[in-house]
């Protein structure tokens, strides 16, 4: 996972709320194999509608999305993050998210900061005036900054230390690898392994 | 092995989880977990790889990581492509990713292959005092053992491949002791849903359950795999029963167990992971094994189990407004009145299979009952093997032969009917007998309905065709002494 500071990208207003984990991924797709390459199935459902705003041109390479409240409530599925991630989005920025996508966004390098309805609705308002403007998320400083405008945003401290040291779930356990080594390095010996292969006939040579 | 004050009096669980303690975790962080032996299957683990393949990292220990085909796998015409789509993905990207990582795997065909629950134990690789996870529920099975086993997601399993460790939240400790003499055709399934049935299927949660007792000493592995297997049902977090002599017996020998002077050594290990005198659990439950009789669930989820002496219960007479809600629901699915008599259900079908119930034992229960009769007529009866060893090994013993004589189909070793995931389903409607573990609406088949029983009542049932116990059958001339999987 890559360290996170600051991001500068094109930022999408996208006026919706309660925009639940079904709709950010639609459950057809949980059938894939892989962790990967679900950006053809991010808001699958209203892709095919010219009018979708991810559809426009002017934010054809987004990296922030600018969202109304509620957003990511509904299943626990991980795919909703991957989507967004494999899309391009590193940044999501709503007044409320639903619990188990926050806690998954900061796992997987996505963050997903808290700010403001009333500061929501005028980054609407800035990047509507300018389609395909660029918006520039600090995290160190918790800031969203737009030209002259600039609002905070709300992140736990825990979260935003991950972020800050891109580290994911295993790269958090792997800081101690000298422990697990430690931990290893006093294992009794007799205890299983699966390699190499024992079985009936290995038994019979032995 | 740990900071922890060893003098004070321990269970077998905080002896396991002490020694294998990487790390303590301070200020509600969660403690990390060492994991001696990860199982892997096709179903949980293909997006695990992938993240692994996207960050660049290897699988810390492909020496405590065993992989197994059970979940999609056919029962029938083994070594024709498999049709189902989904299915046939899942398997070839386990075999691509277990090539790619240097994981050992047993492919449908092999001799090994089978469901992990059954492969881990034969194999001897499930062991007194180890931990065990897997993508997978009913891994809780191997506590069987004396081992503490965890059922995990997918992200856990990329987490125990990565790291071979597991950050864990410490549990509460339940004891669950069933003394006295089980009654002939009464068995550990009994035992069990009788369990689930008493504390709930959330009575477990948070708890890790050690099953004790006489009746809990005097059952035989395969019957302890049974009764831990189902931990889960009543929403524990692991279940585990003390190694002893059976436990010793049952490994000796088996391929990957310890050999020579390290037999001995790990002998004398185990016999230290007993709970100790003096140790306390945070909550306790007695059963009488004598007053148990054959068990049946009547509704749609595990708790929902009476003595099949019994009758449909009235959900009105339910306290709990929740659960009386539950019990109307889970009436109008399975179509049925309250106040039947369970023995007038009559089944469409019968399957004898799972990790629950298709060990070597267990086959051999079910045909203690079935030798020499024929099935009930219009019932369909299907009896899948866990692993493809016990196939050959029932083989060997003429079981087959039994089975197919009796007019049941003798298939190939995984899943099956346990989950429907592959053709093994039941139609619309269709009202089974199974000695699998999960009794929700849709699991063996959309709209079929699940009555969760014991090999011997499953027997009994393919015989009568109505829910019977093997009781039931000692007016007819009963052509071999009554077993059990005791
Ligand atoms: S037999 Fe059923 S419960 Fe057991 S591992 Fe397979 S699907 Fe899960």
């Amino acid at each position: 996972m890559q360290k996170f500071e600051t991001v500068t990208g094109v930022a999408v207003p996208f006026r919706r709320s309660n925009v639940d984990t079904d709709q950010i991924i639609p459950a057809v797709y949980l059938k894939r194999v892989t962790k990967t390459g679900f950006e053809d199935a991010l808001f699958a459902g209203w892709r095919q509608d010219p009018e979708f705003i991810l559809n426009q041109p002017a934010y054809a390479s987004p990296r922030i999305l600018v969202a109304g409240p509620d957003f990511g409530t509904g299943s626990s599925r991980e795919h909703a993050v991957w989507a967004l991630r494999d899309y391009g989005f590193d940044v999501v920025l709503s007044p409320r998210f639903g619990d188990i996508f926050r806690g998954n966004s900061g796992k997987q390098g996505l963050l997903a900061a808290e700010v403001a309805e009333d500061d929501i609705e005028r980054l609407w308002a800035a990047i509507e005036a300018e389609p395909g403007i660029e918006l520039t998320v600090d995290l160190v400083a918790k800031t969203v900054a737009v030209g002259a405008l600039s609002v905070g945003f709300e992140i736990d401290d825990y979260t935003k230390w991950r972020l800050l040291e891109g580290l994911d779930d295993i790269g958090l356990t792997l800081q101690d690898e000298a422990g697990i080594e430690r931990f290893e390095a006093g294992r009794e010996h007799w205890r299983p392994r699966t390699l190499p292969v024992q079985n009936e006939e290995t038994l019979e040579k032995a | 092995m740990t900071e922890n004050d060893t003098a004070r009096p321990r269970t077998l669980a905080e002896k396991v989880w002490d020694a294998h303690l990487v790390k303590k975790g301070s200020g509600g962080e969660p403690d990390l977990i060492y994991i001696d032996l990860h199982l892997v299957h096709e179903v949980t683990s293909p997006q695990a790889f992938d993240g692994l393949r996207a960050a660049g990292r290897p699988v810390r220990r492909p020496d405590l990581t065993i992989a197994t085909e059970d979940h999609n796998t056919p029962t029938l015409a083994i070594d024709r492509p498999i049709a189902d789509l989904t299915s046939r993905t899942q398997i070839e990207t386990l075999r691509t990713n277990a090539r790619e990582f240097g994981v050992r795997l047993h492919s449908l065909g092999d001799i090994e292959q089978g469901i992990v629950h059954v492969v881990g134990p034969q194999l001897g690789l499930t062991q007194p005092g180890i931990t065990v996870v897997c993508g997978d529920s009913h891994t809780s099975t191997h506590g069987a053992f004396g081992a503490m086993a965890f059922g995990i997601g997918t992200s856990e399993v990329e987490h125990v491949l990565a790291t071979q460790t597991l950050p864990l939240k410490p549990f509460k400790t339940m004891a669950i002791t069933v003394d006295g003499e089980l009654r002939p055709g009464v068995t550990a399934k009994d035992i069990i849903l009788a369990v689930i049935a008493r504390i709930g299927t959330g009575g477990g949660q948070g708890y890790v359950l050690e099953y004790r007792g006489s009746a809990i000493r005097a059952l035989s592995m395969d019957g302890r795999m049974t009764i831990c297997n189902m931990s889960i049902e009543a929403g524990a977090r692991a279940g585990m029963v003390a190694p002893d002599q059976t436990t010793f017996d049952y490994l000796h020998g088996r391929p990957h167990a310890p050999k020579g002077a390290d037999w001995d050594d790990a002998v004398e290990y185990w016999k230290t992971l007993a709970t100790d005198d003096g140790a306390t659990f945070d909550a306790e439950v007695l059963i009488d094994a004598a007053a148990l009789e054959p068990f049946v669930t009547w509704g749609t989820n595990p708790g929902q189990g009476v003595s099949l002496s019994e009758s449909v219960p009235d959900p009105s007479s339910v306290e709990d407004l929740n659960e009386r809600a539950a019990a109307e629901r889970a009436l109008e699915y399975m179509d049925l009145a309250a106040g039947t008599p369970l023995k007038d259900i009559a089944v469409d079908a019968v399957f004898m299979g799972s990790c629950t119930n298709s060990r070597i034992e267990d086959l051999r229960a079910f045909a203690s009952i079935v030798a020499g009769r024929k099935k009930a007529d219009g019932v369909r009866v299907m009896v899948v093997p866990g692993s493809a060893r016990v196939r050959l090994e029932a083989e060997a013993e003429g079981l087959d032969k039994v089975f197919t004589e009796f007019g049941a189909e003798w298939r190939f070793a995984g899943c099956s009917m346990c989950l429907g995931m592959n053709p093994d389903q039941l139609a619309p409607g269709e009202r089974c007998a199974s000695t699998s573990n999960r009794n929700f609406e849709g699991r063996q088949g959309k709209g079929g309905r699940t009555h969760l029983v014991s090999p011997l009542v499953a027997a009994a049932t393919a015989i009568r065709g109505t829910l019977s116990s093997p009781w039931d059958l000692q007016a007819e001339p009963a052509p071999m002494a009554m077993g059990g999987a005791r």
